[in-house]
């Protein structure tokens, strides 16, 4: 299973490095998405301040979509899913090996949307630790989520539309959590709870996830 | 021996659309068999079902030893199949959708390597991606992931479809060297004359079920077909 992770995972990583979809399109788009909340917010410099955690985990999650659908667009080309099914590899090592590369790829817009919201938004970073623990713990999840959910949408004619539909409330837990846990970092302000609480919050999502992901993977990517 | 493949009465029903509806069909191990018929007769379908990715909702259906019905995800390892479209990542280059297929398999790198050896593919076009290839290296390319998979049971489906002279003569070739180290292979195609060339037997399909048989010897053993 390990070893068929590591080969899709590096396989997927070729490919944005060849296709360089993520760098061209996606992280514009999250940047997009900072700029737009400037613009809407900034007359009031405080609520863009406070709100700045809440910004930048949406503007990750609405990344994480993008990332999630091409993804799985790698795979949609005719005949290559089959191929897929006819390789021999390991279920559960193609679901986290394309959770793997979604993950990682986040990870890196997720450093670029930091520095974006220091330079957009004037923050002072307070915690870049706490952030850091935060998007470790987080990205993995919206990863396996993201991966699960594509592969069920990959099947439908309608995947494009649906897969939002799908996603975006399974991954609420995860911006409420998140925004929570990095507040204290981003936005200066805390909701009360520790933020550990919501690190194992976000930790049980990602490991439950996962171990779905694991297991449910083989029979979805069947019907995909 | 057990054959490479035995179907019996076999029957796909994809939702209620009978796509096989009655195959009777035996291939020895090593042998070429041609399948012919006209368009929606249900050969992709036969293919398909043979590789393990259309269920078998009827009848009896044996591939290596595996029986379809009840295990036919562990076929899967066992057989290729060569489908119009290749099956390769656009955005790879040739060397890494082969390497990428290769290990896979859990062959070597040097089976990638071989393969494109063998098909002329380890020069200029080895760092061409796939997207950029003409129909004719597509169609090489594809052929060269079969031979670095080194799998017991070919299924290609029009392999012959859409390549100049010298393509289908290296398709031929290629075919008739993997008969030669001992796989077993089904060749759908609309050249008859040419996979019958290939082929020690052909088998004709019409609306999902076998109609004739023609060859060395018969497709199926007559009182053997009865049994469901």
């Amino acid at each position: 299973m390990w070893r068929d992770a590591l080969l899709v995972a590096g396989k997927d990583l070729r490919i944005e490095g060849r296709s360089h979809v993520a760098l061209n399109q996606v992280l514009p788009f999250a940047l997009l998405v900072l700029v737009l909340f400037a613009f809407a917010l900034d007359p009031d410099r405080g609520v863009l301040l406070t709100a700045a955690a809440g910004l930048y985990w949406l503007a990750v999650l609405f990344s994480a979509l993008l990332a999630v659908q091409r993804s799985q667009a790698i795979e949609s080309g005719e005949g290559t899913r089959d191929a897929v099914r006819l390789s021999g590899l390991d279920p559960a090592g193609v679901f986290l090996g394309k959770a793997g590369a979604v993950a990682l790829q986040l990870l890196v817009l997720e450093v670029l949307l930091a520095v974006g919201v220091v330079v957009l938004y004037g923050v002072e970073p307070a915690g870049l630790g706490l952030l850091a623990v935060t998007a470790l713990v987080a990205t993995p999840g919206m990863a396996a989520a993201g991966t699960l959910y594509g592969v069920i949408a990959a099947g439908l004619r309608v995947r494009e539309t649906l897969l939002p539909l799908l996603l975006l409330p399974v991954l609420a837990p995860v911006l409420i959590a998140a925004t929570r846990a990095s507040e204290t970092a981003l936005s200066g302000v805390s909701s009360g709870v520790p933020a550990g609480s919501w690190l194992a919050l976000l930790a049980t999502f990602t490991v439950v996830y996962l171990g779905f992901g694991v297991v449910a993977f083989g029979p979805l990517l069947e019907d995909a | 021996m057990v054959p490479a493949v035995r179907l019996r009465s076999a029957v796909c029903l994809l939702g209620r659309f009978p796509a096989l509806a009655g195959i009777d069909l035996d291939v020895h191990r090593g042998e070429v068999v041609a399948v012919e018929g006209p368009n929606g007769a249900g050969k992709t379908t036969l293919l398909r079902v043979l590789a393990g990715l259309a269920p078998v909702t009827g009848g009896h259906a044996e591939v290596l030893g595996i029986d379809l019905r009840t295990a036919r995800r562990r076929v899967r390892t066992k057989v290729a199949l060569l489908s119009p479209s290749g099956g390769l990542y656009d955005d790879l280059t040739v060397a890494d959708n082969l390497r990428f297929w290769a290990r896979s398999a859990g062959r070597p790198p040097s089976a990638a390597a071989d393969a494109m050896s063998r098909l002329g593919l380890d020069g200029r076009l080895a760092d061409v991606p796939a997207a950029r290839l003409s129909t004719g290296q597509r169609r090489r390319t594809a052929l060269a992931v079969l031979l670095a998979r080194d799998s017991e049971l070919w299924l290609l489906d029009e392999p012959h479809a859409g390549l100049d002279a010298a393509g289908r003569d290296l398709v031929d070739e290629v075919v008739a060297g993997a008969a030669r180290r001992g796989a077993t292979v089904l060749i759908v195609s609309h050249e008859l004359e040419r996979a019958a060339a290939l082929a020690s037997r052909t088998a004709s399909i019409v609306g999902g079920r076998t109609t004739a048989a023609a060859g060395r010897e018969p497709l199926a053993d007559p009182e053997a077909a009865g049994v469901a």
